[in-house]
């Protein structure tokens, strides 16, 4: 018997992976969430249709979103995390030992309990006690955020789903208000190649360069990911991602990085 | 109502079954099924395109309905509580209008307020009523025009003892109610017919912790717009008769001015919508309110803008108060209501019901999630930090009394001439003249023209509301009576 997992890239492409059996299914108040066990990547998660992540790559997303800001911003202590519910990038920020508090605001708590139960590797991330989970829409935590953050890090899913107002121009308004006058706001930008989503992908780009004085993109290859290619919104008040990159700082810590 | 019986739904069931039978069409639409467009399916669907049918015997006439359609009809007519109903094509526009041609005829008077939608006027132009316009107090905080008083109202039934009938909108578009149980009574002790506008109003029906429906309160007609709260398709739109008016004379005045090809599209959508409303309606209308409230206090917290709700209840000229409406007071950051409309739809991709002088008014329902909500107050706290001004001395969409000198109709077809804006005033208005939306008229056929409107105008045109209704597009010059 041979079951293939689906994900439609376009309405003419679709990426196809061999499931050897299906973990879980269910249908959150936010969406539809799928764990599948397949041979090359291992665990997968998918989200209405679209693979998430999976174990043999979420090392690349996480990585990217956090060591990339924390190797440029000197002291980052406050941290806020939207989305983020499998816990991958709180796993990441948790090596940092100056980081003294780290928000996860994260609506949907069937996707922390099956990130927990499926991916307990990714999730460890939260059980480190500067991590607070809070389950609420993003935006209205933000609302109530000001001159608070040195970093936040946009782990939602889909610009076009039920996080569609995190990809917003008056989210990234409001993330510019919670940051400190030196914060760093890092986001995931999608995918670039096909045209709906590269349109997205510009729009992104143009609402953050009107909210942030420095607003730059960098990319990285995800297997998973439509078209394997991925790109990341790097949106500062103050540091630059180049000019301010310190290497001999970060690399003093002796972080172990895969990608 | 019997539930029981709200479950069926005739028309949609009869373009059902026939559409089973796969019949041949050498009958209009031309489309036939829409073979001969293939565009338009593209677009709309083969479902859609197939079920754009005429009339024919086994799917009934709208004109003079004696099977499917009349059960429907029945049945609307019992979920809204009401003697009759009648499936209307022509928008809630063509409601409107049926009701003042059928009670009104030329040189007959009609109480009703100045904030009415232009349907009315047009429709005054048509029959050539008269209309007695009934003081409306404004709130001068937030600029709007409230309800009818009792008083007022009996005040203008005095002094006009021949008027026909009365007209009320309720609730108002920012969902202002008036004692409208109370007004039908003075107006039904006085033989005058009572005339609702219930276009904001569909919901009333379906959830008892609402303001009182125009039905309940034992008016005459009422005009609702079932695809505004109601959710049928656009365009589509019900009104409904009391016990004691002659249904069958109000379906002659109907046919009047209605097509003879309504539309099945539009039909069946009336038919679903009211088995919804009557099946889960209260359940959905409680959730929207919640939703409404909930954006109400989050709009509230930002601070500068205000969103009212039942605090303004006052027993009087806001008798009751429609939470389902999200109305909000933009002055407060510095801009008008018109520039936050447009920002939210330029700079946030959110697109509103409207924006006035000084209100925008977002239309909640049951297709919104708390998600959107987010969003929208997002968008608002985010343009109060962009764009708010500390300037509050802003002109706050007063509502002016008008003098009325002819009859609508009289004024409309009267000999006029154009002039220049600033040239009018003291002149006598020959046209409607009105922001939209809303669509409620700062000037009608009939009307004195003075200063104050002048300036309503000019400030309202350089804050960017569309004004219509004129011979000009530009509204630069107006239509008035030659001396």
């Amino acid at each position: 018997m041979s079951i293939w997992f689906e994900q439609m890239d376009t309405d003419n492409v679709k990426t196809a992976v061999r499931v050897e059996k299906q973990l879980f299914g269910g249908e959150s108040d936010y969406q539809r969430i799928e764990v599948f066990q397949s041979k090359e990547f291992g665990k997968m998660i998918v989200l209405d249709g679209e693979i998430i992540f999976s174990e043999a790559d979420e090392f690349i997303y996480n990585e990217m979103v956090v060591h990339v800001p924390m190797a440029v911003h000197p002291n980052v202590k406050n941290v806020l995390i939207i989305g983020g519910g499998d816990g991958g990038v709180a796993k990441n920020l948790i090596e940092y030992g100056e980081i003294e508090h780290i928000d996860v605001v994260e609506p949907d708590e069937m996707f922390i309990q099956v990130s927990r139960e499926f991916f307990p590797e990714t999730a460890k991330g939260f059980d480190d006690p500067r991590v607070e989970i809070h389950n609420m829409d993003g935006l209205r935590f933000l609302r109530r955020c000001i001159d608070k953050y040195d970093l936040i890090i946009n782990d939602s899913t889909d610009p076009f789903g039920h996080t569609e107002g995190l990809f917003t121009k008056e989210f990234y308004g409001i993330c510019s208000r919670a940051l400190r006058e030196d914060g760093i706001m890092v986001s995931q930008h999608g995918t670039p190649f096909y045209d709906e989503d590269e349109a997205a992908f510009r729009a992104m780009h143009r609402k953050v360069y009107k909210c942030f004085p420095i607003s730059r993109v960098y990319q990285a290859a995800i297997p998973t990911c439509p078209s394997g290619y991925w790109m990341f919104g790097f949106a500062s008040k103050k540091y630059h991602p180049l000019i301010d990159f310190n290497p001999v700082r970060w690399k003093a810590r002796g972080i172990k990085t895969w990608y | 109502m019997d539930k029981n019986r709200q479950k069926s739904a005739p028309v949609y069931e009869a373009l059902l079954s026939f559409k089973k039978k796969r019949v041949v069409p050498f009958d209009v639409p031309g489309h036939k099924r829409g073979r001969g467009n293939p565009e338009l399916v593209e677009l709309l669907g083969e479902k859609c395109v197939g079920l754009d049918v005429n009339s024919m015997k086994p799917l009934d006439n709208l004109g003079h309905p004696v099977s499917v359609i009349r059960e429907a009809e029945e049945l609307t007519a019992d979920a809204f509580g009401a003697a009759h109903a009648f499936l209307m094509v022509n928008g809630t526009t063509s409601a409107v209008q049926s009701m003042i041609l059928a009670v009104c005829k030329a040189g007959d008077k009609i109480i009703l307020p100045r904030n009415i939608h232009k349907s009315v006027i047009n429709a005054l132009v048509l029959c050539g009523g008269i209309p007695i316009y009934v003081d409306v107090e404004v709130d001068h905080r937030i600029g709007i025009a409230l309800g009818v008083t009792v008083e007022d109202m009996k005040k203008a039934m005095d002094e006009n003892p021949d008027a026909v009938a009365i007209f009320i909108n309720n609730p108002t578009y920012y969902g202002i109610c008036s004692n409208l149980a109370e007004l039908t009574k003075l107006a039904h002790e006085r033989k005058m017919k009572v005339l609702v506008d219930e276009v904001h109003g569909t919901h009333l029906y379906f959830d008892e912790e609402l303001p009182m429906s125009a039905m309940e309160a034992g008016a005459d007609l009422a005009a609702v717009s079932m695809h505004k709260s109601g959710g049928s398709l656009t365009q589509s739109s019900i009104l409904l008769c009391g016990e004691n008016f002659d249904a069958e004379y109000m379906r002659q005045i109907i046919n009047l001015t209605q097509t003879t090809s309504a539309s099945y599209l539009l039909m069946s959508s009336l038919d679903i919508s009211r088995r919804n409303l009557a099946l889960r309606g209260s359940e959905s209308f409680v959730k929207v309110a919640k939703m409404a409230e909930y954006a109400r206090s989050e709009i509230n917290a930002i601070g500068g803008y205000y969103a009212y709700g039942k605090e303004l209840i006052n027993g009087n000229s806001v008798y009751n108060f429609d939470v389902t409406k999200l109305s909000i007071f933009t002055q407060g950051i510095g801009l008008t209501g018109i520039e936050v409309y447009d920002l939210l739809r330029d700079e946030y991709d959110i697109q509103i019901e409207f924006g006035d002088i000084g209100n925008i008014l977002a239309y909640i329902s049951i297709g919104d999630r708390i998600q959107d909500i987010e969003r929208l107050v997002g968008a608002l706290e985010d343009i109060k930090r962009v764009y708010g001004k500390s300037d509050r001395d802003q002109f706050c969409g007063d509502f002016i009394q008008p003098e009325v000198v002819l009859s609508p109709q009289k004024a409309f077809y009267s000999d006029k001439e154009q002039v220049p804006l600033d040239e009018t005033d003291g002149r006598i208005c020959g046209e409607l003249v009105m922001c939209y939306p809303p669509g409620i008229p700062i000037l009608t056929p009939g009307e004195r023209i003075t200063r104050d409107i002048i300036e309503y105008i000019k400030y309202a045109k350089e804050k960017g509301c569309s004004l219509q209704g004129t011979l000009d597009p530009e509204v630069n010059k107006i239509s008035v009576i030659k001396q």
